[in-house]
């Protein structure tokens, strides 16, 4: 589903990633964890070409990022779900406008779109909330709202960018239900996160980066210790400024 | 595609109220002022235009002596001079006859003239009152002539002012034309500065730049038809007062009437739709273009500046 050969990427005074090489499989629940600043968000741009590699191969289900034309782009995030750690809905339209929107997007029938949203809006488990604007519902509500946008198009990947970390515990561990759901349909999911609880509870594949390095993949805990990564790979330590 | 953008560019336009009166104010604002320019130099060129048709006669008189054939071949000679439209042989009887209508009541004094003083003459009429001067000197070299006579000052005046004139709307006009469109931009700007997330969210999702462009494009242009309907409108109703109230007053003192109303409302109207719809897009396009950079050496040059 992803793959990273050797990816670098260097921002003018520090390290986005360095010869980074993962492969994510179709059907894989995915942490990214790792100190603010590591890379994480590197990565994400990476796979959705925010920004370009300096050098190596990334691979995004079948298709080599690296070199899609600006054109391709928008053809490269149809096939990706994404989920923000604030939402980003879209204020002025109402819930069942903002799923809408995206297959709007890929120019779907009125009839296809009035099938599907209410589908999914029951899906996340609003099913009654249709026609309220974003700012009229709670903050696990527009997750939920949000989830769905990105579920629409039943995209093979699905990136969550802290998608808790706006949430209280109780909510979190909702949406975080509603994401293993999907995932039990197949889709895969790359979820980058801070929250240790939830990702000792789920026992899923942990890839931990720090400094530009992946320093740890493995299935189960977070192995994120109290006062950082430091203490844990401390050759792997950077002293320069992070993201 | 087409019905999703312009039912888009009304919920729009609907949902941003405060920005699209704003709009709508702006352009409408400008457009006032477009169509009063816009009718007064219509009028001014109505006005000349009278002016000239009067004054494009040269009056040639002959001598006495000149026969009625001998005057015809002068006009046939008259005729290939560059710039005449046409020759009129007037006798001596006819011009009389001429004189005692213009004089109306007072007429019955050339009665009392024993013989007729008038002379024949040959009216000619030349294409533009630029060419009558060229005519007027080919015509003092012709024999038989007595005299002609011409508006040449008149006329030279009207044709500085009209000229004078038509540049000066001009210019007033495509001033008005640049501040407009400096305006809808500027405002388009705004809204689309004030849904700048909204954009990058619709990036996100995958959407292409002409979808997301495409419901502002839309938005755009319905302001520039609302604003131009609203303009059209007014200068209309206003105009037509005017004439209602000047009309007359503008018909003595000008001779010349003012141009109506009625026949002017579809010009405005479609001259305005064009600016309108013109200004509307151009603004909206060009206001877009910083925030469709989806060329993503912008964002790897905003992720470097963000480093340093």
């Amino acid at each position: 589903m992803i793959e990273f050969k050797n990816v670098t990427k260097k921002y003018a005074s520090n390290v986005g990633l360095e010869n980074a090489s993962i492969r994510i499989d179709q059907g894989d629940f995915v942490f990214l964890v790792g100190p603010s600043g590591a890379g994480k968000s590197t990565f994400i741009k990476l796979i959705l070409k925010e920004i370009d590699a300096d050098s190596g191969s990334i691979i995004v289900d079948g298709k080599e990022v690296t070199r899609l034309s600006s054109r391709e782009i928008p053809l490269l995030r149809r096939r990706i779900g994404i989920v923000f750690q604030d939402f980003r809905l879209l204020p002025k339209k109402t819930v069942y406008e903002n799923v809408a929107f995206a297959m709007e997007i890929l120019h779907q029938s009125k009839k296809r779109i009035r099938n599907r949203v209410p589908q999914a809006l029951e899906l996340v488990g609003i099913p009654d909330k249709g026609d309220k604007y974003p700012n009229e519902l709670s903050a696990g509500e527009q997750q939920r709202v949000a989830i769905a946008r990105a579920i629409i198009n039943k995209p093979a990947l699905l990136i969550a960018d802290e998608p808790t970390g706006n949430l209280d515990p109780e909510t979190a561990k909702d949406i975080m239900d509603l994401l293993a759901k999907i995932n039990d349909t197949g889709t895969t999911v790359v979820m980058v996160t801070h929250a240790k609880d939830i990702v000792d509870r789920m026992q899923k594949r942990v890839v931990a980066i720090d400094s530009g390095h992946i320093v740890r993949d493995e299935y189960g805990e977070y192995g994120y210790m109290e006062g950082g990564m430091d203490e844990l790979y401390p050759e792997e330590a950077s002293d320069d400024d992070r993201l | 595609m087409i019905g999703y953008n312009i039912k888009q560019a009304f919920t729009q336009v609907w949902r941003n109220k405060g920005m699209s009166v704003a709009s709508i104010f702006a352009i409408t604002a400008m457009m006032l002022i477009l169509g009063v320019f816009f009718v007064i130099s219509v009028n001014v060129n109505l006005f000349t235009e009278m002016i000239k048709a009067d004054y494009n006669e040269i009056e040639v008189y002959l001598k006495d002596e000149v026969t009625e054939t001998q005057a015809r071949k002068m006009m046939q000679q008259i005729e290939t001079f560059g710039g005449v439209k046409e020759t009129n042989y007037r006798t001596k009887e006819e011009a009389l006859r001429i004189l005692k209508t213009r004089w109306g009541d007072n007429g019955y004094l050339l009665d009392s003239l024993g013989e007729n003083p008038l002379p024949n003459s040959i009216r000619v009429t030349v294409d533009s009152v630029d060419s009558a001067d060229g005519v007027y000197n080919q015509l003092t070299k012709l024999d038989g002539v007595e005299d002609i006579s011409y508006y040449k000052e008149t006329v030279e005046k009207v044709s500085q002012v009209t000229k004078f004139l038509r540049y000066a709307a001009l210019i007033v006009m495509g001033f008005l034309v640049v501040v407009s469109i400096v305006v809808v931009s500027n405002t388009i700007k705004l809204t689309v500065f004030a849904r700048e997330k909204e954009i990058s969210i619709m990036k996100y999702i995958g959407a292409t730049n002409w979808f997301i462009r495409g419901p502002f494009l839309s938005e755009g242009i319905l302001i520039g038809i609302i604003s131009s309907a609203v303009s059209a409108g007014l200068t209309y109703l206003i105009y037509r007062e005017v004439i209602k109230i000047i009309g007359r007053e503008a018909m003595t003192i000008l001779g010349s009437p003012l141009v109506p109303a009625d026949y002017l409302v579809w010009n405005l109207v479609f001259i305005f739709l064009a600016i309108g719809i013109s200004v509307g897009a151009c603004g909206s396009i060009v206001s877009m273009r910083k925030f469709l950079d989806t060329d993503n050496r912008a964002a790897n040059r905003a992720a470097r500046g963000r480093k340093k």
